[in-house]
Formats: C-alpha cells, structure tokens, sequence
C-alpha cells in the first residue's frame, strides 16, 4: 500500500480560503492517514488493518490502563464515595445518601473553604495574568538585561512547592523574616502573616502567585514574539501607540494565550497543596483552608472519607464546569483569530 | 543630565518633545526616558525573584546570630556551612535523596516509553478509533490530582504497595502532557524516510527504535527534563502515601524537618529548603532553554 501524503497537515483537503503553512495545529488526533483514491478492500489489506490496529492497541495500552486505573476509574469512583461514610477502616462503607453534600453546605465553616479557594484562585490567576502580561511585554522590548530577567522569573517555577512555601515562611517571619524590613522601610510593623487568621490567606496567595508568575510572564513573552511584525507596522502608520496599541492590537491577539493561561492557572490554583501544607496547614482555623486543603485534611487526618470525597465532588463538578467553558469558548477563540 | 530625564515627575512635561513622539517609540529613536523606564523595570523585576532566592541561600549559609539580628544582616559576615551539616544529622536526608532520585529516576522512565509508545502509536500507526482514544488521554489533563487521591490511596494499599516505592511511582506514570509534546513533535517527521525503510522491510518496532527516536531525541529530552521536574517536586502523593521517614521523598523531608525544628531554627530549615531546591536549579539553568520552549510548546498547541 502506498502512501501518497507526505505531511498529515496537508491531508484534510483543500479547506476554503487560504491557510497559512504555519497555521497552529488543533488539539485532535490526525485523522487516518489519507488516501487520494479509496482502494478496493482486498482480503490483504484487511487484514494489514487488523494488524495495525492491535499494534496500535498494544502500543497505547500501558498508558491508556494508567489513565483508565489512575484517573478515570478513581474520579468516578470518588463520585460514589461520597454518599456513603467511612473511615478506611470499617469493612464496608454505611449508604447515607445525599447526607455528606447536606452537612457540607449546612456548615459555615465549608461556605468560608469556598470563599477561600475563590479569593486564592482568583487574585493568584488575575494577578499573575495581569503582572504576567505587563513583565511579558517589558521583557519583549529591546533592552539590556531582559534575559536574566526572564531567568530569574522563571526559576521560581521550576523550585518545588515545599521549598517555595517554606521560604516564604521565612520571610514573612514578623521578627526576622524580609517582611519585618519591608514594612520597617513604611514605618510599620509587619503583620504575623501566618498565624493570623487575618493574614494567613493573603500569605498562601502572595507566596503562589510568586510561583506561578514567571511561568505566565514566559509564554506571555513567547506569545508576544510570536506576534505578526506587520501588523504593528500598519498600526504604527496609522498613529496607533502605547497603551492604544497594547489594548487594541496585543491584547485581542494574544486572547487565545490569555484564556489558556486563566484556564489552566484555574485548575492548578484549585489544586495547590505543597505551599498551603507547608505555611499555614490551612489555619488558623480554617482562615486559609482551601478545597484541595480540606479534602487531605478530612480523608487523611480526620478519616472522615464521605466529608472529604464529597468535597473533592464539589471541586470536580466546578473544574469540570470551568473546562467546559474552555472547550466551547476557547475554540471559538481560536478559530475568530485564524 | 540622564539622572534628570529618568526621572518620573518630568514624564509628562509638555515642553520636552520626546515624549509626544510616541509613534516611533518601538523604533530605534526610543527616548531616553523611555528606555530609562524600561531597564528600571527590568531591574525591579529581578529584583522581585531574586531577592528571595538570594535570601534563601545567604540565610543557609549564615551562622546562627547573623539570622537573629536586627537590623538585618544582608551579607553573612562569614558563611558557614553549620546549618546543612545541622540539617542532614536531624532527618534522613541521605534516604530521602536516595528515595527521591529513585523515585523520580524510574517514574521518569517509565512515563517517558509510555509516551513514546503511545506517540509513535496514534502519529505512525492506523487505527480507526484514534481520536476517541486521543480524547481520552488528553481529557486525562483536565482531571483535578485531589479528586482521584483517595480511591488511588485505598487501589495502592488493596494492592499492597503503601510505603513503597511501587506506591509512590506507578500511579504517576501515565502521560498525557508529555505524550503530546511528543505527538506534535513526531507529526513533523518526514515519512518518505520512513517509507523508505518499509520498503527494506523494517517493522514498526524497529522503524519506531531506528528512526523515529533518534529523530525525536531533541524533544525526548525536553519532555524527559519537564517530567523529571514534575516528579521531583511532587509533594501530595508521596506524603500520603508513605508513612515512615525512611520512605519520605525530600519535600516531604522538607515539611519532617520543619516539624523538628520548629520556627526557631530557620538557618537549618533553609538549609534543608536549599537541598531540595538546589538539584532542579541546576537543571535549570543548565537547560533552561529546552524545559521554557517545551512548555511554552505546550501552551500554543
């Protein structure tokens, strides 16, 4: 059998209008490999279809049954979990229906983890989307210096979570921590940021966000050097600048970049765990308690399996809504800006 | 006269005229005060990242009075290396290296011939179900880790493997990110080569060992550096599912070590933070190129 197609780019046929040779692939698996005429199904050929199809079978397997046994199956699985109660202990699980969700919004303190992993997620996605954005530009400019910044900004990224929650720890010390200094420059005294139901929250988000925003300043800068150089140029013709330019040009060009980095900092900032675990295991109280937190908390040092496998129902359903949004709205996205 | 025009209050005087120029600010005529702005930016924003970095290593490495002193001692007046020498003596840390690099080195591997296998399958292989198959895997991204924590932990200890290595590697290795690195990456791979090699009679195996990972190797190893970087700093999993200190990986030993030494002890908490942060800095900057296009690869699709 031969192959006439070289490139799997090319062989959707000729689409309507002109696409560019650099057009961005879509997410989708390729379509079988084309075939200009349709061959006669002889029994050779059938039965090379046979064959590839258990090679292919046999080369995804591995990955695919660690997906199935370690993603899909415990998330669905999770799901029923939650309408019983258990301990892991206790040979079965006791059926109580819809009691564990019942309790969960009956109880104010579960209203505060919501408002919590609300405010974490979204000032860390806003700030480090905003920030990111600004330092991105800054760093696409010609300047000295520009890629030791972009180093440097990154470099947080790569640092594991522990390490990064335990330096903020340090830092935000009121006696001997950065933070003493830097409100001694104002006067002032520093706040005891983790162990102050006031503070604890603001601790967590200020210590992620500085995590996360190299990453979002990285591909806002790569995006930005990906941008049409002659379109700037026209602009430039017509008298756009400066803030214009960025809001009129840049920022309608870099939407489908911009929604994928809110998209995914969403569901990485509803899973932040390590710099939560290591500042402030949630507390005082429950002042900086999350979703992700709780769900470790109630399975793992209160047994409480039903409590917390509702929770983590609760975080799916809302990752899941949010994904949903991605999928509808992002392709919209994409498709408006090719 | 540069001090002058650096200077923030002069930005908007009307009578300079640089300022009003401002369709040519991307050109080579940027102003001064422009550019000024600029590299003060940059620097501020260097300053954001690596002050704390800096404050993290100088703190290792200061002895016990420079750390609680006020005001603040910035430079150690001498460095000593009493806290890493404190930290390792008070945990394991030689067994939570040795169960990190295992863990991270055979995880790494495995989920790197997974997704190899997995790439090569739905870029060079038929199969008419390919794009269900493909939305399965991928989909697999969007699944929150908390949700499938505590059915992973009760599959783990069904099967016996809490407090092993087992326990901790193999429900990490499936592939879905790097599998579609490989996957765009694999699509660009010239199949007349390939073709070639068919028509000598070379099988899919070996056209997969003899051609097409040598031909990926670039981004093999991208996708190799990103995963390693991933496991290494995993922190939920191998805290819950290990119980003793000998199984800890090093950002669980990070948190054991916290618990030991309390708040009162930071030269030896930074000293511990700094023998987990150290080997992926390194890696870093080493190949930061490689892991910052790899991921940005991923963003754009």
């Amino acid at each position: 059998m031969s192959i006439t197609v070289r490139s799997p780019r090319t062989e959707h046929g000729p689409l309507p209008g002109s696409v560019p040779p650099e057009a961005p692939d879509e997410p989708r698996a390729p379509v079988t490999r084309g075939r200009s005429v349709e061959r006669r199904r002889s029994p050779q050929r059938r039965r090379r279809v046979r064959r590839d199809a258990l090679l292919f079978l046999a080369l995804i397997a591995p990955n695919l049954l660690a997906i199935i046994v370690f993603s899909y199956y415990p998330a669905l699985y999770n799901i029923g979990l939650s309408f019983f109660e258990w301990d892991f202990v206790a040979p079965t699980p006791d059926w109580v229906g819809l009691e564990n969700y019942a309790d969960l919004f009956t109880d104010p303190s579960f209203g505060q983890v919501l408002m919590n992993t609300l405010i974490f997620t979204g000032v860390s996605v806003v700030g480090s989307l905003v920030l990111g954005l600004v330092l991105g530009s800054l760093l696409a400019t010609k300047v000295p210096l520009t890629g030791f910044a972009q180093t440097m900004a990154f470099a947080p990224h790569m640092l594991p979570g522990a390490a990064v929650g335990i330096l903020w720890l340090f830092m935000f010390d009121p006696n001997y921590g950065l933070s003493r200094w830097a409100f001694s420059v104002f006067g002032a005294e520093s706040p005891s940021w983790t162990t102050t139901s006031d503070w604890s929250l603001w601790a967590i988000t200020i210590a992620y966000t500085w995590q996360r925003l190299g990453f979002v300043t990285v591909i806002c800068y790569t995006a930005i050097l990906d941008l049409p150089k002659d379109l700037y140029e026209a602009a430039a013709l017509d008298g756009a600048h400066g803030w214009k330019l960025f809001r009129h040009l840049t920022l309608p060009l870099l939407s489908p970049i911009t929604f994928f980095l809110s998209i995914t900092g969403i569901i990485s900032a509803a899973q932040a765990f390590d710099i939560i675990s290591i500042m402030t295991s949630g507390g005082p109280g429950v002042s900086s308690s999350t979703l992700s937190w709780m769900v470790y908390e109630e399975a793992f040092q209160k047994f409480d399996i039903g409590t917390a496998s509702a929770a983590a129902t609760v975080l799916l359903v809302v990752l899941l809504i949010i994904t949903y949004v991605q999928v509808r709205y992002g392709d919209k996205k994409v498709n408006y800006d090719s | 006269m540069s001090a002058q025009t650096l200077d923030p209050d002069t930005l908007d005087t009307p009578s300079d005229p640089a300022p009003r120029n401002r369709g040519r600010a991307r050109g080579p005529q940027r102003p001064p005060w422009k550019t000024g702005l600029m590299i003060g930016g940059v620097l501020a924003t260097i300053a954001v990242f690596l002050v704390p970095l800096y404050w993290l290593f100088s703190s290792a490495l200061k002895p016990h009075q420079d750390i609680y002193t006020w005001p603040l001692q910035w430079i150690p007046l001498e460095a000593t290396f009493e806290n890493f020498t404190e930290a390792w003596d008070s945990a394991p840390f030689d067994r939570f290296f040795l169960n990190s690099i295992i863990t991270t080195g055979v995880g790494t591997l495995l989920e790197i011939t997974l997704a190899i296998l997995c790439a090569y399958a739905f870029v060079f292989v038929d199969f008419r179900f390919k794009k269900i198959a493909f939305v399965l895997i991928i989909g697999s991204l969007m699944l929150p880790g908390h949700v499938t924590l505590i059915v992973n932990y009760i599959t783990v200890a069904n099967l016996g493997w809490l407090n092993s290595y087992a326990g901790i590697i193999l429900p990490g290795i499936a592939s879905a990110f790097a599998m579609f690195l490989l996957f765009q990456y694999m699509r660009t791979i010239d199949r007349d080569i390939l073709q070639a090699a068919e028509i000598d009679g070379a099988g899919h195996i070996r056209r997969m060992l003899t051609i097409v990972v040598p031909l990926s190797s670039p981004m093999i190893l991208t996708a190799t550096l990103i995963v390693m970087v991933g496991k290494w700093n995993e922190y939920v999993w191998p805290l819950i599912v290990t119980s003793t200190a000998d199984m800890r990986t090093l950002p669980i030993g990070l948190l054991f070590l916290r618990s030991q030494e309390g708040y009162s002890n930071w030269g030896v908490i930074m000293a511990g933070a700094v023998f987990v942060s150290l080997p992926m800095l390194i890696l870093f900057f080493l190949a930061q190129k490689r892991i910052i296009g790899g991921l940005a690869a991923g963003a754009m699709k």
